[in-house]
């Protein structure tokens, strides 16, 4: 098990805006597609998953990855929040605004987890099996 | 049930004109609250009024709350400040409480140096000071480790404790430990079995006439449930207390003073000493509102005082703002 959490020091946050175009860019290669149901699917190990914190709710609200993938949260609210998850499998610090949280999951199954600061906050990842190789 | 609500508010509420006026000289400077019949009013800002007046109560202490020392972002990039506001406007009140409590996120992420910043501003005040956790004091990677060895000494379980003063028995709950996800019910905070065991044993054999202080961080009444502001198991606590004649609660978390009536019980949150949130409901989520102009930040802030009459029952309440 894999955990990182990364701190963004807020004098940073002009940077960052400056940064964003090219973050932007980053991002829409990145990106799951969307179904619409507002579920996600990761399809390959290799591509970095994302959960994005904002007003209180996690987007996507359920992520499917297959099994080694990374899945990155990002907090870009306001407000801090912390990732824990049902089972104690996973649990991030506190994440300030900016700040972001990685685990990678390495066997399949499904993650709901909470926001352990806001418990009325709920996601949850979908752990496919990794594909054997061809 | 009506009448005996009546009856217990009137101690509560002083509606009298000289009463009233007697709260409005006490209060000083801010918007005061009273109860009158049970439904909470503002009776409007007031300025400069003489201390001279000040009513003797035998016991008066202060509620501050979520000063989230560290937070840095609009609508208040230095609560440090505002929490200076707050305490000297504690400094300067004619009748000086016997003593402050604090009802959580003292700290916005759970660092020894927002604690450290948060003391070095509340000592000033020269007061003992009793803190409960909010949800933010408990955020670090340890579950809380680091506040309840900073605050936790001389505590019960994760923190709790009660104390008497002046006739008065106060009891701190914690409800920033457990909760209930919400994945199938209600996200909502909660007490937590051990802790209600050693309520009911901390109550059992009281006399019922001794008024009760009940503080916790998260609101002990379903305020939203959308926002997780309640406290699933609060209704077990309040069980206990069922006997008791006057029992007042004091909560945080939802910056906003917002009041509610229930037979014996009277529930208070409190206006935070950084930031405000939006009333329930009307925001998309309860963050801060950052919206709010740096010209009006010191309308949405406060403390509350809390003035105990012997013989009167419940106490009165008068929240006060940081406008200067």
């Amino acid at each position: 098990m894999l955990t990182t959490i990364s701190s963004a020091p807020h004098r940073r946050r002009i940077g960052m805006v400056f940064g964003a175009v090219g973050l932007t860019a980053l991002l829409v290669a990145a990106l799951p597609e969307l179904t619409a149901a507002g579920e996600a699917v990761v399809a390959a190990a290799a591509t970095p998953a994302s959960v994005k914190i904002d007003n209180f709710t996690f987007a996507p609200a359920t992520l499917t990855v297959t099994a080694g993938t990374t899945v990155t949260w990002k907090n870009e609210d306001d407000s801090p929040h912390r990732i824990g998850d049902k089972n104690g499998t996973f649990k991030s610090a506190a994440l300030d605004t900016d700040d972001t949280f990685s685990h990678t999951f390495a066997g399949p199954g499904e993650y709901p987890y909470i926001c352990t600061i806001h418990p009325y906050m709920v996601g949850k990842i979908i752990v496919k099996p990794a594909k054997p190789a061809s | 049930m009506a009448d005996r609500d009546e009856k217990e508010l009137s101690g509560a509420a002083n509606i009298n004109r000289r009463g009233l006026l007697k709260c409005m000289t006490w209060a000083g400077t801010g918007v005061v609250w009273t109860l009158s019949g049970g439904v909470p009013r503002t009776l409007g800002l007031i300025g400069g009024a003489a201390a001279a007046e000040a009513p003797q109560g035998e016991l008066t202490f202060v509620q501050i709350s979520d000063s989230h020392i560290g937070f840095h972002l609009p609508p208040n990039p230095d609560p440090r400040a505002t929490l200076t506001e707050a305490i000297d406007k504690i400094k300067g009140m004619p009748t000086q409480p016997a003593f402050l409590i604090h009802t959580g996120d003292i700290s916005h992420l759970s660092k020894e140096e927002e604690w450290d910043v948060a003391d070095q501003v509340i000592k000033s005040a020269n007061k003992q000071v009793f803190y409960i956790p909010g949800e933010h004091d408990v955020a670090d990677a340890e579950n809380g480790k680091a506040y309840l060895a900073r605050y936790g000494k001389n505590t019960n379980g994760k923190g709790w404790y009660s104390f008497d003063m002046a006739g008065v028995h106060f009891i701190g709950l914690i409800n920033v430990f457990e909760f209930q996800p919400g994945f199938k019910s209600a996200g909502l905070a909660k007490i937590g079995d051990e802790q209600l065991e050693w309520l009911e044993k901390d109550v059992a054999g009281r006399s019922a006439s001794a008024p009760i202080v009940l503080m916790a961080h998260l609101p002990l009444w379903t305020i939203y449930e959308q926002w997780g502001w309640g406290t699933a198991d609060a209704g077990r606590a309040l069980g206990y207390l069922k006997r008791f004649g006057s029992v007042t609660v004091l909560n945080g978390h939802i910056h906003q003073v917002i009041q509610k009536v229930e037979g014996n019980v009277t529930f208070h949150t409190a206006a935070s000493t950084a930031f405000p949130q939006p009333a329930p409901g009307t925001a998309p989520a309860p963050g801060p509102m950052k919206e709010v102009p740096a010209g009006e930040l010191h309308k949405y802030l406060g403390i509350r005082t809390v003035n105990y009459v012997r013989g009167k029952g419940a106490p009165a309440l008068i929240d006060s703002t940081l406008v200067a």
